[in-house]
């Protein structure tokens, strides 16, 4: 069947409007294509054609004909890689010329060598080698604009202008000194460029996870198509040791799946029919089929390198100073340079005035001021990534540096979210039951597991759900009767048994004096007590409560000591959130709130002006006003909702510890970024004055300008090295 | 007599340095939903206005090999993209505030501004 298909792609090389015309008519009398738009502006065209009559080769071919090129079939990131790679080969060229002949003019420098050979050594490095510096000048100057580039395009000129004279006037000659400059700085762009490659390092990690084909099943076949074929509701058969193409939901098989690529969590995760797997997720043992969910853009990992990469992108509010600092660098390193070499000029000569200016034009670095923030920032947030830790901005980074004050939502956050049974203890010396406790016990749990099997309480699943474990079987139940409020009632082998809380036993004329002083202690744990009767026997009882997560304790623990003061907010009674925080170690509880006050009690805990942050870390879905009132909001996602708006952190992973991990990283970038700050502040501050001639007259010191170069360009790899060691910090 | 000679012209590069550098003026161009920006030494126009709650499509030319150019970023957009020579990028603004807005180069050397009036 034929399709009409459509593509937009970039076209290089037109000069003006005609040329988009006539790219026009070579695509549309293509055969197959229906219609074409050239744009001249955009330098865009988009064509629909008849894919079983004419292909993207042949449109290019079409405006190949015309004589222009399309750039098909290559996305950004490609064009990205291909361009930095042919950049590095032609700045490690010129570095390797340009050092080998630099070396040839310092030696003939010293030996007296012919100057016109000089000359000639010097030239190409000047020109051919330092080209792109009068490039970037003089594209620069036409908008009024200056960068790095003409500070020493201006330096190395006058230097060598200077010994262009000199040859015929028998004056000094300058030609090593900007020949070294320029080597130099080559060298420092080609370390520098190697090093900013890496900063980026997470995201082509991200997008190298993707896998690059999926197994439909249509019909009777499976075919692996192109992932980016891939519809929702396609139904993909998933392989044991391949990974999971799209965001889907398992309708046939289960499997063990590895999701540490997504969520950073090492364990392996088992899923069933019926369960979420997320694609680029590997799946370690079974076949399986799953149906397409979301596809393209919408997937987790698309979202997450969407985020990623927006977080990369935003501003810390800690650069503010340096953005100003660096927008106005340039000419005012011109202007320090001109009053330099007239202060030198006036006091003591040419010479002088002469070597300190263009040392000064040298060593300034705006490069490193740039590169100071927003390499360290995305070595950061990549590094999050990685472990499964979402940062939004640049901005909740910062903050989450200054946390003094978490709090923690009880329910899903700090406990498992669902409750389970914790105890079952039977009335001594009831002779009908088994003799041994442990099968007292499991008579305790048969008798109330079907009891619940038919009753739609959320408590009831905790009680099933501990029978299944125990392979306990349900008995026949009838008369079954559901007691609003109190708990239910039925009849077992012609028994009619009673389960609920004390007001059913109390209505029922249930003596619970026997098991009294447990269900209390039971109750003030935090805990919530069932009492199984037969008839006004009290059998005994079956508690139920929300468990702490495994890693809640230790967590609170680490945070105590690094001295962040610990609240739960809770929507249960006093007595037992209070008895919730103290099994793990929480001092301050917020009880009785109700969900829609949960956002005014954490704004309550916000302290204007202490240059302290709270964080509120809850499950984002339903504390989305708590997460957005507080400094910091940390969601706790489940893996498949990434995109949480109203957080500054997702942690993809329920590992509470992750909450501690956060925190460290942005501790950690901070500190880096301070240290960048301030040596690249600290760099310009100091060595500007120094290069001037400033010690001369107390210590003898001046700066040569090829050493100012070598500074220059150890300045900024330092900060980008700087940035990188946040890579090997653990977190 | 050379040394006010220099001294003479010293003030009057610095003077032309000042003005060259920080007396440009440029007024606003005004975005309908289109409008490409030429980056060649800077951002040709480089200062765009804008309407508030509308999308524009800015797209930008990169013309000038300098790689300092070959990021760009808008950071109050969060958005950062790579600009490939002779390739226009498309960059998709939707303003929901009033105010000034910048955006520049990796290492925030050039310089343009968003306007939304």
């Amino acid at each position: 069947m034929t399709q009409i298909a459509k593509l937009s792609f970039p076209v290089i090389g037109m000069h003006c409007a005609s040329c988009a015309r006539l790219i026009e008519r070579s695509l549309k009398s293509t055969s197959g294509v229906v219609n074409a738009q050239v744009n001249y502006g955009s330098e865009q065209a988009s064509v629909e054609y008849s894919n079983t009559v004419c292909s993207p080769k042949d449109l290019e071919k079409a405006v190949q004909s015309a004589g222009y090129k399309a750039i098909l079939g290559k996305d950004t990131q490609e064009l990205k890689e291909e361009e930095k790679t042919r950049q590095l080969q032609e700045l490690k060229i010129k570095v390797i010329v340009s050092s080998i002949l630099s070396i040839a003019i310092l030696l003939g420098s010293f030996t007296q060598m012919n100057p016109y050979l000089l000359w000639f050594l010097a030239t190409p490095v000047q020109f051919w080698a330092g080209r792109e510096f009068y490039l970037a000048t003089w594209s620069g100057l036409r908008n009024r604009a200056a960068s790095m580039d003409t500070l020493i395009a201006i330096g190395t000129s006058v230097a060598y202008l200077y010994s262009v004279i000199s040859l015929n006037a028998d004056g000094a000659m300058y030609f090593d000194t900007s020949a070294v400059i320029i080597t130099l700085i080559l060298l420092g762009r080609y370390l520098e460029a190697k090093a900013k490659a890496h900063t980026s390092d997470a995201i082509s990690k991200l997008l190298g996870l993707a896998p690059k084909t999926a197994r439909v099943i249509r019909g009777e076949k499976e075919t692996d198509v192109p992932v980016e074929e891939v519809k929702v509701d396609d139904l993909i058969r998933v392989r044991p040791g391949e990974k999971i193409p799209v965001d889907g939901v398992i309708t046939e098989g289960s499997s063990s799946l590895d999701e540490s690529m997504v969520t950073g969590e090492s364990m392996p995760v088992d899923k069933g029919q019926g369960d979420a797997v997320i694609g680029a997720t590997f799946n370690t043992s079974s076949s399986f089929v799953m149906r397409a969910t979301k596809v393209g853009r919408d997937t987790v990992l698309a979202q997450i390198v969407k985020m990623v990469s927006e977080a990369q992108s935003s501003r810390s509010p800690i650069a503010r100073l340096a953005d100003k600092v660096s927008g106005v660098f340039v000419p005012v390193v011109l202007m320090i340079a001109t009053s330099v070499f007239v202060v030198w000029y006036v006091t003591s000569g040419f010479s002088f005035a002469f070597s300190n200016m263009i040392a000064v034009l040298i060593i300034a670095c705006p490069c490193a001021l740039g590169l100071a923030t927003p390499t360290a920032i995305m070595v950061g947030v990549g590094k999050g990534a990685e472990k499964g830790i979402l940062i939004k901005d640049a901005e909740a980074l910062e903050i989450a540096n200054k946390i003094n004050t978490i709090i923690f939502d009880k329910t899903g956050t700090l406990t498992e979210g669902k409750p389970v049974v914790t105890d079952v203890t039977p009335v001594k010396n009831l002779k009908f039951l088994s003799r041994r406790q442990a099968g007292r016990i499991r008579n305790l749990l048969q008798i109330a597991a079907s009891l619940e099997k038919g009753s739609e309480h959320s408590l009831a699943e905790a009680v099933l759900e501990q029978a299944r474990k125990k392979e306990i079987n349900a008995l026949p139940v009838s008369d079954f009767k559901a007691l609003h409020g109190m708990g239910i009632r039925g009849s077992i082998e012609r028994k009619m048994y009673y389960f609920g809380n004390r007001k059913l036993m109390a209505e029922s004329g249930v003596d619970t004096r026997d098991l009294e002083k447990d269900s209390i202690g039971l109750e003030a744990r935090g805990k919530t007590v069932m009492f199984l009767a037969e008839k006004k026997k009290l059998l005994g009882i079956v508690a139920v409560a929300d468990v702490p997560k495994q890693s809640a304790k230790e967590t609170i623990n680490i945070l105590t000591k690094k001295r962040v003061a610990v609240w739960m907010i809770t929507g249960d009674n006093k007595r037992t959130g209070k008895a919730i925080a103290e099994s793990l170690g929480i001092k301050n509880v917020l009880a009785d709130v109700l969900p829609d006050q949960k956002a005014d009690k954490v704004r309550g805990l916000k302290v204007r002006g202490s240059g302290f942050a709270v964080a509120f870390v809850g499950d984002g879905i339903n504390d989305a006003p708590a997460l957005a009132s507080a400094d910091v909001g940390i969601a706790m996602g489940s893996g498949t909702d990434v995109a949480i708006e109203s957080a500054g952190v997702t942690l993809l992973n329920k590992d509470l510890k992750s909450v501690v991990s956060a925190i460290d990283l942005s501790r950690r970038t901070m500190n880096t970024i301070r240290q960048n700050l301030f040596w690249a502040f600290g760099y310009n501050v100091i060595l500007i004055p120094v290069a001037a001639g400033i010690l001369y007259p107390f210590t003898g010191w001046l700066l040569n300008p090829a050493l100012a170069a070598f500074a220059m360009a150890a300045s900024s790899i330092s900060v980008v090295g700087n940035s990188l060691r946040l890579k090997l910090t653990k977190i | 007599m050379d040394k006010i000679v220099v001294t003479v012209l010293g003030v009057g590069v610095i003077g032309f340095v000042y003005w060259f550098f920080f007396g440009k003026k440029e007024a606003a161009t005004v975005a309908a939903n289109k409008l490409t920006v030429t980056v060649e030494g800077g951002y040709k126009p480089s200062v765009i206005r804008l309407e508030k709650d509308k999308t524009t499509t800015l797209t930008f030319l990169r013309k000038d090999s300098n790689s300092c150019l070959e990021e760009l970023v808008f950071p109050d957009f969060k958005i950062k993209r790579y600009l490939p020579m002779n390739e226009p990028v498309n960059v998709e603004i939707n303003p929901k505030e009033r105010g000034k807005y910048e955006f520049h180069c990796a290492m925030n050397m050039f310089k343009g501004k968003i306007v939304v009036g």
